[in-house]
């Protein structure tokens, strides 16, 4: 596998890379092809125009790329977890910090009402009217907010998803 | 009980008489007929030499068919009736395999009567009317997305499996026989090969009856059961196709005949598909334009069904995939085509069917064993054919999941193989194709009809008995019986979403690539053709959900209040906190249908204890007291209305007095109501729709009213005392008491229009935020009652206005309320 070698070592801190990701050289080496591909200017940086999405960030260099990737590998149990190490990127809390992270949006730890609105509004269809909308949100801050300062925090956020199989539903099999 | 067997017993005996009078006729006759449903028109000649007019006569030949038939059916159900009555015998024992005991027993009576086996299963009846309803009934509550998320778990078993099992059996049961545990026996190669086809395959109906009561996870159950399903495909073909080579003979068969039966089985298998698929277009495009016949609407679901499987049948394709597919592919459509109590209607009827036929079946699989006429025993077959099974369906298990797993995102695990595996249960279909079989072809048929009914016994009896402790001892992960909330469902879209784009960057076509590109087709393409237009808006995901969770709120809020004792208390609606931290009442036996999360039950048939609990604050024995009081205003309200003419005489004070308590009470409800707009308005819901002139001035009151009143009605009602002596209104905001106490004891107020006081309610069902604002349905509707139908501004009644008392906003406040409640009192 020379053509492996070489693109690894293209790539720099590349070891570190896959100590704190988890993936295997032959992963990285697909990502990086990837994220070429991607990266249309040669730049060396992802910007939205890339994605053709809209994205928080204003680039993404090919680090930031893989880690984000690596959320999403599917998780091992049979690990025996070393307490010393940080928790591995893929487990089910950074996973769920992950998906956190996209509701809430000016990063206060708590998803407010609008914010969960905004995310809403993206994703339901025209045909739902703006008082629905935040009927629903209402209803789903209730559901969830257990200390009832009418917003999610984490832990309410993970607590109302402690039935959903996060590993399979934030997982993409390649990237075992 | 008793009184229940006595009355079996006695049913019992009506049946045998009838039908031994019915096989007297028919001896005489000599016409020897078992299947119900063949007219008597070879009557007896006894018409003939009638004498004189008969008043009242015997015509058991006429209605011998029908009659038997729904007896059987009402004797079958109603075992299953007695067996429900001893919860203890049915948690051990599967409900299958209590029907079948039945059977026996009931079989054994009527041999004991006959001396002849009148009564059993013909192929004919069952696979043309038993089976296809649990069929459709199984395609059409089929939940899709784990349907086809694992479709290629499924189908790998279903098709590799069921020829590996039939192969694997044929071939062993063949060397078994050549080397001679068996005897002889007048049997070939292919005959064996027939035999192993039709048994190995996992049956639909003993896959529901044992697992229904199991309730293992959906992703174990969706494997098995759907492979029941789909395996259909496979021994349809493999048995067409053997019995073929057996008519041929065996030097006939060359590689031509095996090349034909392989592209047969792709036929076959994709033609039932594509007629099932067909026919759910036919269906989706049908309840386009059922808008305007309700009450057939449903009935449409069932016709087309059944059409799916007779035209498959016709065209000796596979039936059950056509009827399955029909189900799964129009479920989507026509339930959002359809009206809300179409679906309910067909949902429940199907159900109705479905295990009433379940239940017809396994008792005359019980019956049917009781003929010593089919019993053949040959101790080396049966045992072998059983262990073969057994075996090497645990082999096949194995090793296809072994494959499976490189490939799947969520591996299988060993406990859940292991339930797969004993999970393969044979059933009536084999007993079925098994008495298809012809006599003349096939020499030994009786001894394999007895060695599939003891496969089948000991599959459904001894395994289902079982499969429960096995699947504690195994700690098998078993079915969520909670629904998600709205928060998971809606994160677990998200999820999805995200997963597509990082599938899209990473590019790779995955699982949910394809789901997308799926989802845009069928939103480009089905959903215009296919749905109702009015339909379609109604059809997002998320909404549905949102929305059948208001409805199974509104449900339990409404099953709480009866409880309670009467709707009242739901008036105290600022005082009843519903809390959406369900509470469930696991007490889910009488849903026996499979429920994934994806498809929302909807407990309209439920009578358990409601599921959210509504904590009712301090009030609550006082809203016993004050429902006394409310039923007595509730009257009062009505009794607003005609009161005309007291108007016409009285300015006086004491008459206005006489109003006030019903002045009050409409009063206060409507504040409260106000308050409630205004506290909706805060939390940004519905501003109420048709504003007038007078909202400017109402916004202020509400305004200066609204901050005391809200912090205040939080303890306002501890105080029954201050608002007792004020009017003996039951239930009254102190706030306002308070107020209208500083200026005079009883000042008239009258109504706010309603309105100014309702949050528009706009036309949806959508309920808002419980927390926001707590709205019942009915509320407006009963508030626009006491509504008069139009006020003005303007005071044109001198005389109020001078009796108007001192405080300068106060006089303005209640010059403009008792003006609108004067010219509310004139126009009524």
């Amino acid at each position: 596998m020379g053509s492996t070698n070489s693109t690894l070592s293209k790539i720099p801190n590349v070891e570190e890379l896959m100590r704190e990701t988890g993936f295997s050289p032959a992963h990285i080496v697909r990502l990086y092809d990837r994220f070429e591909s991607l990266d249309k200017e040669k730049t060396g940086h992802l910007r939205p125009e890339d994605f053709g999405a809209i994205n928080r960030q204003d680039t993404v260099d090919f680090h930031s790329f893989v880690r984000i990737l690596a959320h999403f590998r599917p998780a091992e149990n049979n690990r025996p977890r070393d307490p010393s190490l940080p928790e591995p990127v893929n487990s089910r809390i950074s996973k769920l910090k992950f998906a956190f992270q996209l509701y809430d949006l000016d990063k206060d730890g708590k998803i407010s009402r609008a914010e969960l609105l905004q995310v809403l509004r993206s994703m339901m269809e025209m045909q739902v009217t703006e008082e629905q909308l935040e009927s629903i949100a209402d209803r789903t801050i209730q559901e969830a907010d257990l200390d009832r300062d009418d917003a999610i925090s984490f832990e309410e956020f993970r607590k109302s998803l402690e039935k959903v199989n996060i590993d399979h539903k934030m997982s993409i099999r390649f990237l075992r | 009980m008793s009184g229940l067997w006595h009355g079996k017993i006695l049913m019992l005996m009506v049946v045998l008489t009838v039908s031994r009078h019915s096989l007297a006729f028919q001896a005489r006759n000599a016409n020897p007929s078992n299947q119900p449903g063949t007219n008597a028109s070879t009557g007896n000649g006894t018409e003939n030499t009638i004498t004189t007019l008969p008043i009242v006569t015997w015509k058991w030949h006429h209605t011998e068919g029908p009659y038997l038939v729904a007896l059987w059916v009402l004797v079958s159900w109603i075992c299953k009736l007695v067996f429900q009555l001893n919860p203890a015998l049915t948690n051990v024992f599967p409900e299958s395999g209590l029907l079948i005991c039945i059977g026996w027993v009931l079989g054994g009576i009527i041999y004991g009567a006959d001396k002849v086996q009148t009564f059993r299963l013909q192929p004919f009846t069952f696979f043309y009317y038993l089976l296809p309803p649990i069929v459709l009934d199984a395609g059409y509550s089929m939940p899709n997305k784990q349907f086809m998320g694992n479709l290629g778990a499924i189908l790998v078993h279903a098709v590799i499996g069921t020829v590996w099992n039939a192969a694997s059996l044929g071939l062993g049961l063949w060397g078994c026989w050549l080397g001679g545990a068996m005897g002889h026996l007048n049997t070939g190669l292919l005959q064996l090969l027939l035999f192993g086809s039709l048994i190995a395959a996992v049956d639909p109906v003993a896959v529901i009856a044992v697992f229904e009561e199991v309730h293992v996870n959906e992703v174990l159950y969706i494997i098995v059961f759907g492979e029941s399903l789909l395996n259909d495909g496979v021994t349809v073909v493999l048995f067409n196709v053997f019995d073929a080579f057996v008519s041929l003979g065996g030097p006939a068969i060359n590689a031509v005949e095996i090349i034909k039966g392989i592209i047969s089985f792709f036929v076959v298998a994709f033609g039932g598909s594509l007629v099932g698929i067909a026919f759910g277009i036919l269906i989706s495009l049908l309840t386009r334009l059922t808008k305007k016949t309700p009450t057939i609407e449903p009935g449409f679901i069932f016709v087309f069904g059944y059409l799916s499987y007779l035209t498959a049948e016709f065209l000796s394709l596979s039936a059950i995939l056509s009827c399955t597919f029909c189900g799964v592919f129009c479920q989507k459509y026509v339930n959002t085509n359809m009206s809300e109590k179409s679906v309910n209607t067909v949902r429940t009827t199907m159900k109705v069917f479905a295990n009433g036929s379940e239940t017809v079946i396994f008792v005359f699989l019980g019956i049917s064993a009781i003929d010593p006429s089919i019993w053949v025993w040959n101790t080396g077959f049966i045992l072998l054919t059983l262990l073969f099974i057994f075996v090497f369906r645990f082999m096949g298990v194995f090793v296809l999941t072994w494959i499976l797993n490189q490939y799947r995102l969520v591996p299988l695990g060993l406990i859940e193989q292991l339930v797969m595996g004993y999970g393969g249960l044979r059933g009536a279909v084999a007993y079925g194709l098994v008495f298809l079989l012809d006599e003349n072809k096939y020499k030994e048929k009786n001894l394999m009809i007895s060695t599939t009914l003891l496969v089948v016994y000991f599959t459904v009896m001894l395994q289902g008995i079982t499969m429960k402790p096995l699947v504690n001892w195994l700690k098998v992960k078993r079915a969520t019986t909670d629904e998600a909330m709205l928060a998971e469902k809606i994160m677990n879209r998200t999820f999805d979403h995200m997963l597509v784009a990082i599938e899209d960057i990473s590019g790779q076509i995955g699982h949910n690539y394809l789901w997308d590109k799926w989802h845009n087709f069928e939103e480009k393409w089905l959903f215009r053709i296919l749905m109702n237009p009015t339909a379609r808006k109604s059809r997002d995901y998320i909404f549905n959900i949102f929305h059948q969770l208001n409805l199974k709120d509104a449900m339990s809020y409404v099953q709480e209040g009866e409880r309670r004792g009467s709707l009242a208390f739901v008036r105290n609606d600022s005082k009843a906190d519903v809390d959406f931290n369900k509470q469930f009442d696991t007490d889910f036996t009488d849903m026996p249908d499979i429920m994934g999360p994806d498809h929302i039950p909807v407990p309209f048939v439920r009578d358990s204890v409601p599921s959210v609990s509504l904590n009712m604050h301090e009030q609550d024995q006082k809203m016993r007291e004050s429902e006394d009081f409310n039923a007595h205003h509730l009257l009062q309200q009505h009794l607003y209305k005609g009161r005309k003419q007291r108007h016409t005489y009285s300015r006086k004070q004491p008459v206005v007095n006489r109003d006030e308590d019903e002045v009050q009470e409409i009063f206060q409800r409507t504040m409260r109501s106000r308050l409630e707009s205004f506290k909706s308005a805060k939390m940004g819901v519905a501003q109420p729709k048709k504003i007038t002139k007078h909202s400017k001035k109402d916004q202020t009151e509400k305004m200066s009213n609204g901050k005391p009143a809200d912090d205040s009605k939080i303890h306002s009602y501890g105080d029954e005392d201050s608002a007792g002596d004020a009017a003996g209104a039951g239930i009254v905001n102190p706030a306002y008491m308070a107020e209208m106490d500083s200026n005079e004891p009883m000042p008239p107020m009258p109504q706010i229009p309603p309105w100014l006081a309702e949050a528009g309610e706009d036309s949806s069902n959508v309920a808002p935020s419980q927390r926001a604002q707590l709205r019942l349905p009915w509320t407006p509707t009963n508030l626009r009652r006491l509504a008069p139908l139009r006020l003005s501004t303007h005071s044109n009644d001198s005389f109020l206005l001078a009796d108007s008392p001192a405080t300068q906003e106060e006089s303005k406040k209640h010059t403009i309320l008792e003006q609108t409640y004067v010219d509310a009192q004139i126009l009524w």
